[in-house]
């Protein structure tokens, strides 16, 4: 191992920490302080939060451009699409009017399918990865502190589900949710999909973490400040709550910031594979599947939600690497 | 290391049994009719019934599924359908056909997908993670790592299908994606597949190149390596012998993980350049609901993924014989 060299990181770094005087400093004001100096994390936070208020301010910006994501522009108005149902204006109809172009067939706008679409599959996703997060965290703690059969029953579980070929599954298992709950004749209700997706991203979202977890605490749970806890009374409830868990929420938030790209990516997977969101629902994925099904003749249908999508993911993933970074100085790439 | 496989091999039989219980009670528990589902969506009423005599649906749950296990060993008699013989997985009511045979049909075209990717991805990411680490923050080096973050962001169905466009449509640089059985015509063979091979190196070489360049990188500061190049050993084979040994264990562990689930997501590589192999077969299977197929393909793909695995605890085993003891 090379020595991390300190002397030269201090003498970076000291009149920044060390400004006034010595002040003590709260671990979470140390990170942000960390991440601040880190320019990739702030551009790609910047990036994150762009997406994110994309995704909240959906209607404003739909009343801003006066277009909605539902309205068949390019079948009510002649002159936008040709016989064969493409746009006639260059590169896929853009246009001062239509930002982005306009959906070849349905005629609807490209630009409002986007935004709503990021806002329906970043819903799916934040919801999917708050429910992995709290699953994977008691899991992984349970397994880790409980021991013995507890443990070894909850890895079993985690090795199932980890050697489950999850998007196979999910294709398969999707005809038997709606045949459970919506009868042949019946069209399969929006809201059911989106609980049916959220729960499967779940199911096998969340071994990934516990199993990390578990190790985290079974290592933490032979340290000396835990058994003196023990030692001096303390409930197990006490130990998990003040002992192990103050020591874990720093896996568990780099984790949660990786997990949430993997998981928009993953919904937006099974829409393009058509077991995600259903029409007339905007959804990123979905842009996809019609993008694939007409970029022979307009490729710029699929390149705004491609670009989009891929802007968004690398723009997290570094804001992952910087939480990391900022958390765990020692720890270097 | 004969008991070290024997052990992990009876793990990995359970770890299947399990995934196929629970597929099993999932898809004939859950829902209301399972032979009306198994039918498919055409099901002519004297099929329904056939489907509801075979599948044993007037008997209990626990029954049904001890039926299905023991086709598996001795295969599984269909009245009025078929005989599906030994390794017995179940059978199409949509094709009339034991589900096994057309799996094993589709089954070449994804391995040869998988496997000709992995090779290129494993060979290609391990080079340039290995050139990256020698040259640490040189301009390759920063090539390298930027690359792999941006390879590690894309989508198969985003790139694929850009590729498709513009090497294939616009250019005619690469022909169609099409699967031409090695065994026929190797060279065909491998232009048949050459582009979903490069498109899915794009994505997964990133991976490869940024594992082997951090493990790499922390091997050689490592103290048998500064003493092989003290007593004078020459570079190439003080990386060679003994720098990319140690680098090569967490590399086998995702390149396991990968290969599964390569097999286990080729449907979207399928689905993307209109390959028709396990995966389009299961997706085809949903439209017709035919459920015994779709049970099939879940295991079949279990199966690869439990197989990589164990193959992955042999693989380390050999690279460090200190796993073996633990």
């Amino acid at each position: 191992m090379t020595i991390p060299a300190p002397a030269a990181t201090n003498a970076e770094t000291a009149p920044v920490v060390k400004a006034p005087e010595t002040v003590g400093r709260s671990p979470g004001q140390l990170m942000w302080l960390r991440f601040r100096r880190d320019r990739t994390g702030v551009a790609s936070a910047v990036v994150v939060i762009f997406f994110i208020l994309v995704a909240l301010l959906a209607p404003v910006i739909s009343l801003v451009y006066g277009k909605d994501p539902y309205t068949l522009y390019g079948q009510d108005t002649p002159g936008l699409l040709n016989d064969f149902g493409y746009p006639i204006a260059a590169n896929g109809g853009i246009s001062p009017q239509f930002w982005f172009g306009i959906e070849p067939g349905l005629g609807r706008d490209v630009f409002m399918q986007l935004v709503y679409g990021i806002r329906t599959s970043l819903l799916i996703a934040v919801v999917s990865t708050v429910l992995t997060t709290m699953i994977g965290i008691v899991m992984g703690i349970v397994a880790g502190y409980a021991g013995g059969k507890t443990d070894y029953f909850i890895g079993r579980l985690i090795d199932t589900l980890l050697s489950f070929p999850s998007v196979l599954f999910i294709i398969a298992f999707m005809p038997v949710v709606e045949n459970l709950f919506v009868s042949a004749d019946e069209e399969t209700p929006v809201w059911l999909r989106a609980v049916t997706l959220v729960l499967v991203l779940t199911l096998f979202g969340w071994a990934a973490l516990a199993r990390l977890l578990r190790g985290q605490v079974l290592s933490l749970r032979e340290r000396e400040f835990v058994e003196a806890a023990r030692v001096t009374g303390a409930s197990p409830a006490r130990i998990v709550f003040k002992e192990l868990l103050p020591n874990l929420w720093t896996p568990i938030l780099i984790q949660s910031t990786l997990l949430l790209p993997a998981l928009v990516t993953s919904e937006a997977a099974l829409s393009y594979l058509g077991v995600g969101m259903i029409e007339p629902i905007p959804d990123w994925g979905r842009m996809f599947r019609r993008g694939t099904e007409v970029y022979q003749n307009d490729i710029t249908y699929l390149i705004f939600p491609g670009v989009a999508l891929v802007i968004f993911v690398i723009a997290f993933n570094l804001l992952g690497d910087s939480v990391r970074d900022a958390f765990d100085p020692k720890l270097k790439r | 290391m004969f008991r070290f496989i024997t052990r992990r091999t009876l793990g990995a039989l359970v770890t299947l049994l399990i995934i196929a219980a629970c597929t099993f009670f999932l898809f004939f528990a859950i829902p209301a009719d399972p032979a009306r589902l198994a039918c498919g969506k055409v099901c002519p009423p004297e099929l329904l019934e056939q489907a509801r005599h075979n599948l044993g649906m007037d008997q209990p749950l626990f029954a049904q599924f001890l039926a299905w296990v023991a086709g598996i060993f001795v295969g599984r008699d269909y009245e009025g359908l078929g005989n599906c013989p030994a390794p017995c997985l179940g059978f199409s009511f949509v094709n009339r056909a034991p589900v096994l045979d057309t799996i094993l049909d589709r089954m070449p075209l994804t391995v040869s997908l998988t496997i000709g990717a992995a090779a290129v991805f494993l060979t290609f990411g391990v080079a340039t993670g290995i050139i990256a680490a020698l040259k640490q923050g040189k301009a390759l080096d920063k090539i390298a790592s930027v690359s792999s973050l941006v390879g590690a962001s894309l989508q198969i169905y985003f790139v694929g299908t850009l590729a498709l466009y513009f090497l294939v449509y616009q250019n005619h640089i690469l022909q169609q994606p099409k699967y031409v059985p090695f065994t026929e015509n190797p060279a065909a063979w491998a232009a048949g597949l050459a582009l979903p091979w490069v498109v899915l190196a794009i994505i997964f070489t990133a991976n490869y190149t940024r594992m082997t360049r951090s493990t790499m990188v922390e091997q050689l500061s490592e103290d048998y390596v500064r003493t092989a190049r003290a007593k004078g050993m020459p570079g190439r084979s003080v990386v060679m012998r003994f720098a990319l040994r140690g680098t090569l264990i967490p590399i086998v562990t995702i390149f396991g993980v990968d290969l599964g689930t390569l097999i286990g997501g080729a449907i979207i590589t399928e689905t993307t350049f209109g390959l028709q192999g396990i995966g389009q077969l299961s997706v085809k299977a949903v439209g017709n609901s035919d459920l015994p197929m779709l049970m099939a393909t879940v295991l079949v793909a279990a199966g690869a993924i439990v197989v990589f695995n164990i193959i992955v605890d042999v693989m380390y085993a050999v690279i460090d014989p200190r796993v073996r003891l633990s």
